[in-house]
């Protein structure tokens, strides 16, 4: 790592095209139409499959009556758990313990969720197999679903795996006695719902089958995932299966775990022997393909009375599915974000039946971070210290989990620049004091972390005589800009502008600069040369503790009559590392400002309790913001080389930028209306008549 | 005569597609075909078929009638069933003569679906209640006698007003309670001649027959929407609560109408939306304001009145609060606007 660490450090300081604000090389491709998705791909003699979700949530399947369906004209074939192949079960993710997906499907008559997949039928047409899809008579026993974690709490219970790499009780101190010598305490309950990704890409899958090799177009965010996948699912070399994916349409998240579509794409193609595309459909996308798992947490802060921390506890439940584990990690953060010595993490699950719950950007920290940072304001008003230097009073100056001193860390930059900015001064402390008009205003703020995760990667760059380099790697654009900066650190390693590099996915070479790769390579009567590089961490004997951190802050505007909140403006600042390029970093940020503005104030999937379904299955009635909901939004990310995090130098911007942003906008409710919302999303119906709204 | 592009589909849930030449055309088609539809902008209708809520066996495309203009006539104006929510928002006689209409439109859907929905569509979209648009649930709007998993269920978007122990659903147009305000006269054709239903005979109330939305016959073909001109129409405005900015249902929205002189309500119309299986007129509330002074207080005992028999459902009772409030905000807005020189 650190003969690369070096040269990297060298390229920084050549100051090359790393960093610089270029447009996305693959925009005119994007805006033309040219970018492929994976259901997109041209291919011979397809047939189209579509898939038939239960209309129960708990129970067994008792018959599926095929005759209807199969009369359609151009039904090739109807695969039901009666039918299918027996697929074996896989790990998608052996590493961290596997994220969802791990039940095989209609492989029983069992069903564990509402819209669980219990049949697919694959047709000439798109048409046919979805009129096919209808026909199919299906009856069930059907058991009374498990559909709300407050009455199931008595359920509760210890997950089998740890929560983001930690045990699920964690006590680090003595939090009581912490609480007993606390001159304030804060005791709360927070809650947020039930959220889905949504990218605009709904998953799709083509599947080919050539004898005993697959190639699958996927839409993935996890391309070597969904070749081990397919490998084991079908018993087949891994070196069998090529999984294609040029172009992700967003995944945060959703597109990271291989959902059992893709092995059911495959296993038809298998049975018809023709490429089988199968894309789902949005509402098949909120059953079947994770979602954040709602959370009750509770937070106990304990202070002194001139701020200083001296208790944390953070504990509470997330649900699950009956047949499968995920935790959504919310105590994560809180084990490092601030200075105290008292802290104490419990997380419990509670199983429903819903679909298994997934990694949702920034899993943990989003909804975690809510909780603390409403906790962290709640103190501040209690103990009459401003916000933002309650935060400085307790800042961590090294890492008091991992007692290990931060790679980098300028999170107080972040504080002093953005409450400059944004005009933190201006701020009245006491709630409901400023106005506009008619409105209530008000000003929150919160701060934001997420850690530097580490995978093992690899990369093969080809040199060509006509002085052109590809560089490639099995990684993926999910559309967050991935080809843009690839292309940006290949030009500056070899030297090339970027013009000449093109991405089919990136590694550095240490190729002699001075002479042209052109002379070079005819001298050595090459057409080309072809380097590959692979990277692996030891993490296990890291020195430093790497995070990026961040802080928000948000005016809100209230209608006193009505309840109804709109954002007025944002300032978050940003300690990524280094800024690999500045355009796509602070749209990426932006976005995650927005993506925080829709789960402070609507995001909320909606399950019916008596049915098990969720009810707001489509983009109409699932709200995230639209242009109107979202105000100017000034980023800075602080330019920072951070060595010990990457060679590059960068600590990370995808997650970061929804962390901490739902609760800047609540502590800014707060502020501006005197009512303290603690269960997201804040709809007007939560904040009239009561505060500054009675 | 017929244009007709539908082969027939076996492979799909079939229907047959025809686009008619001609008013008499498209009423006859749909008269001798009882599970015929028309199609105008096709907004509603086609999303309820991809999600087989409706499932018609033959669309007959009414786009090319001319039903599109936009006139005035000596009692008012006449807006054509196939103008788009756009075209009648953006109209300079709409937004001078009937500003609540424009202002309702407005806060409706997005740019794009207005510059497809049609009047006439408008006047008949169904529903946004969850339960009805999901098969996999019971539903005695959709399948009579099947029950109402609403009632027992997620009901925050349900009626507050008018519901029946059968269906708890809300009309979700905010058009349609500009409408209400403004004493529109739907004018219909069938193959039994011209008719014409007043806006607060048009829809109904669930009671127990909830499959049936309005007193339109199947094969009637709504022509035009008329708007009498009056002194309360020029002085109207809407207001609509949502959970977002833009593009969302109204949580509960009110058009307002008065006609003020010298600071007395001379004459008054309150229509509520989002809260009822039609756009609720409030006669009460109208009744509270015609001959009362223009103020604050005259404001709330209107509100009051309003919402005096709503019945709140488990999620939903935020609404009734929320309705009062909002009726006194649009009437204070209104009372205070400028029209035509006078305040
Ligand atoms: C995502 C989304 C958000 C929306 N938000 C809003 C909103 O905020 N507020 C709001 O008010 N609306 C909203 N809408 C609804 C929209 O206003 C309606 O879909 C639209 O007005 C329907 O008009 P259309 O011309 O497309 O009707 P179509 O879909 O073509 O037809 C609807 C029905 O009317 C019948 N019909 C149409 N024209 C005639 C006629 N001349 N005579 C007899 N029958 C006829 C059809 O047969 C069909 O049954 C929204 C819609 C969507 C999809
Ligand atoms: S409220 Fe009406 S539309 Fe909704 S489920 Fe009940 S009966 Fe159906």
């Amino acid at each position: 790592m650190s003969a690369n660490q070096q040269s990297s450090k060298a390229m920084n300081q050549n100051k090359g095209v790393v960093g610089q604000p270029i447009n996305r090389v693959d925009g005119r491709l994007k805006v033309t139409g040219g970018a492929r998705y994976a259901v997109e791909y041209p291919i011979e003699n397809m047939a189209y499959a579509a898939l038939i979700g239960s209309t129960i949530a708990n129970g067994r399947i008792k018959s599926i009556d095929t005759s209807e369906a199969r009369r359609v004209p151009g039904v090739l074939h109807i695969m039901t758990h009666e039918n299918a192949p027996k697929l074996k079960p896989v790990m998608t993710n052996p590493a961290e313990g596997d994220a969802a997906g791990k039940r095989v499907p209609l492989q029983s008559p069992n069903v564990y969720y509402s819209g669980q997949y219990i049949a697919l039928v694959v047709a000439e047409t798109l048409e046919q197999a979805r009129r096919a899809a209808d026909l199919l008579r299906v009856t069930y026993d059907e058991q009374p679903p498990a559909t709300d974690m407050d009455k199931e709490r008595g359920r509760a219970y210890i997950p089998k795996q740890k929560v983001a790499g930690k045990p699920a009780d964690t006590t680090r101190g003595n939090p009581d006695a912490g609480l007993s010598a606390a001159a304030v305490k804060v005791d709360e309950i927070y809650r947020t719902p039930t959220e889905h990704h949504n990218p605009m890409e709904p998953h799709a899958t083509t599947a080919v089958w050539e004898g005993e090799r697959l190639t699958v177009y996927d839409a993935t965010q996890y391309t070597y995932g969904v070749r081990h996948a397919m490998a084991a699912t079908f018993g087949i070399p891994e070196e069998n299966v090529r999984v294609i994916c040029k172009f992700t349409g967003g995944g945060f998240g959703c597109k990271g775990t291989v959902w059992s579509h893709v092995s059911l794409a495959a296993a038809a193609a298998r049975e018809v022997k023709r490429p089988v595309r199968l894309a789902t459909t949005r509402q098949q996308m909120f059953a079947n393909m994770g979602h954040r798992a709602e959370t009750e947490q509770r937070v106990v802060l304990g202070a002194t009375s001139d701020g200083k921390l001296t208790a944390i506890i953070h504990e509470g439940l997330s649900h699950n599915s009956t047949y499968d584990e995920f935790v959504e990690p919310f105590s994560k953060p809180t084990h490092m974000m601030y200075a105290c010595e008292n802290f104490r993490a419990s997380q419990r699950l509670v199983s429903l039946n819903v679909g298994t719950p997934t990694y949702m950007r920034a899993p943990g920290e989003t909804s975690g971070m809510f909780a603390l940072e409403s906790a962290l304001d709640e103190l501040a008003y209690k103990l009459n210290i401003d916000p933002v230097h309650l935060r400085l009073i307790n800042h961590a100056d090294t890492d008091p989990d991992e007692k290990l001193p931060w790679s980098t860390k300028l999170l107080k930059e972040c504080y002093k620049t953005g409450a400059e900015r944004f005009g933190w001064s201006r701020r009245k402390p006491t709630p409901a004091s400023m106005r506009d008009g008619r409105y209530l205003v008000g000003m929150g703020m919160a701060s934001a972390v997420y850690p530097v995760n580490h995978f093992p990667s690899s990369a093969r760059v080809i040199i060509k005589q006509d002085g052109t380099a590809i560089a490639e790697s099995s990684t993926h654009d999910l559309g967050t800009g991935a080809y843009t900066v690839l292309t940006q650190v290949a030009a500056d390693t070899l030297g090339l502008p970027v013009e000449r590099v093109r991405v089919r996915l990136a590694h550095s070479d240490n190729a002699a600069k001075g002479e042209t790769y052109q002379a070079i390579l005819t001298r050595a009567g090459l057409k080309e040369v072809e380097g590959d590089f692979d990277m692996q961490f030891n993490d296990r004997q890291k020195t430093h503790s790497s995070h990026s951190f961040g802080a928000h802050f948000a005016e809100v505007r209230v209608d006193p009559d009505f309840g109804e909140v709109r954002v007025t403006r944002a300032t978050s600042v940003f300690d990524i590392g280094r800024v690999m390029n500045m355009k796509l970093a602070e749209s990426q940020m932006r976005g995650g400002v927005v993506m925080g503005i829709g789960m402070a104030l609507m995001e909320e999937t909606v399950i019916d309790k008596n049915s098990g379904r969720i009810v707001n299955r489509d983009l109409a009635e699932y709200h995230v913001p639209v242009h109107a909901d979202v105000p100017p939004i000034d980023i800075v990310l602080l330019d920072n080389f951070d060595e010990y995090a990457s060679p590059i130098g960068a600590k990370g911007a995808g997650e970061i930028g929804i962390v901490g942003a739902a609760a800047a906008v609540a502590n800014a409710i707060y502020h501006a209306t005197n009512v303290r919302v603690r269960d997201l999303p804040i709809t007007p119906d939560k904040l009239i008549g009561k505060g500054a709204l009675a | 005569m017929f244009k007709t592009f539908g082969i027939r589909w076996k492979e799909m849930n079939s229907f047959t597609y025809k686009r008619a030449a001609n008013e008499a055309e498209a009423i006859r088609e749909v008269a001798d075909n009882r599970s015929a539809k028309f199609l105008a902008g096709g907004t509603n209708l086609i999303d309820l078929m991809k999600m087989n809520v409706q499932q018609p066996s033959e669309l007959v495309d009414i786009n090319r009638l001319a039903l599109k203009k936009i006139e005035s006539i000596p009692t008012g104006l006449r807006i054509g069933a196939l103008a788009t929510n756009s075209e009648v928002a953006n109209n300079k006689l709409v937004q001078e003569g009937f500003p609540v209409l424009s202002e309702a439109l407005l806060a409706g859907a997005s740019p794009q679906l207005r510059n497809m929905a049609t009047v006439g569509g408008n006047l008949l979209q169904r529903t946004r209640c969850y339960y009805f648009m999901d098969t996999a649930f019971p539903c005695n709007k959709r399948v009579p006698g099947s029950g109402c998993p609403a009632i027992p269920g997620f009901n925050r978007i349900h009626a507050i007003l008018g519901a029946s122990e059968h269906c708890i659903a809300t009309h979700p147009s905010d058009m349609c309670v500009a409408l209400a305000a403004l004493d529109a006269v739907i004018r219909v054709e069938g193959p039994k001649g011209a008719r014409s239903i007043a806006i607060t005979d048009f829809h109904r109330l669930p009671g127990d027959t909830p499959e049936i939305d309005t007193n339109l016959q199947p094969d009637e073909l709504i022509v035009s929407v008329d708007l009498p001109s009056s002194a309360f129409a020029k002085r109207s405005g809407y207001l609509k609560i949502r959970d977002r900015a833009q593009y969302a249902f109204a949580l509960v929205s009110v058009a307002a109408a008065l006609d003020i002189k010298n600071g007395r309500i001379e004459a008054a119309r309150i229509a509520l939306g989002g809260v009822a299986h039609k756009p609720w007129r409030s006669t009460e509330a109208e009744k509270v304001l015609t001959g009362a002074q223009s103020n604050a207080q005259t404001f709330k005992a209107a509100a009051e009145a309003a919402l005096r028999g709503a019945v709140p459902q488990n999620h939903n009772a935020f609404k009734v609060e929320l309705a009062k409030r909002a009726i006194v905000r649009i009437l204070n807005d209104v009372s205070g606007r400028r029209v035509g020189g006078a305040a």
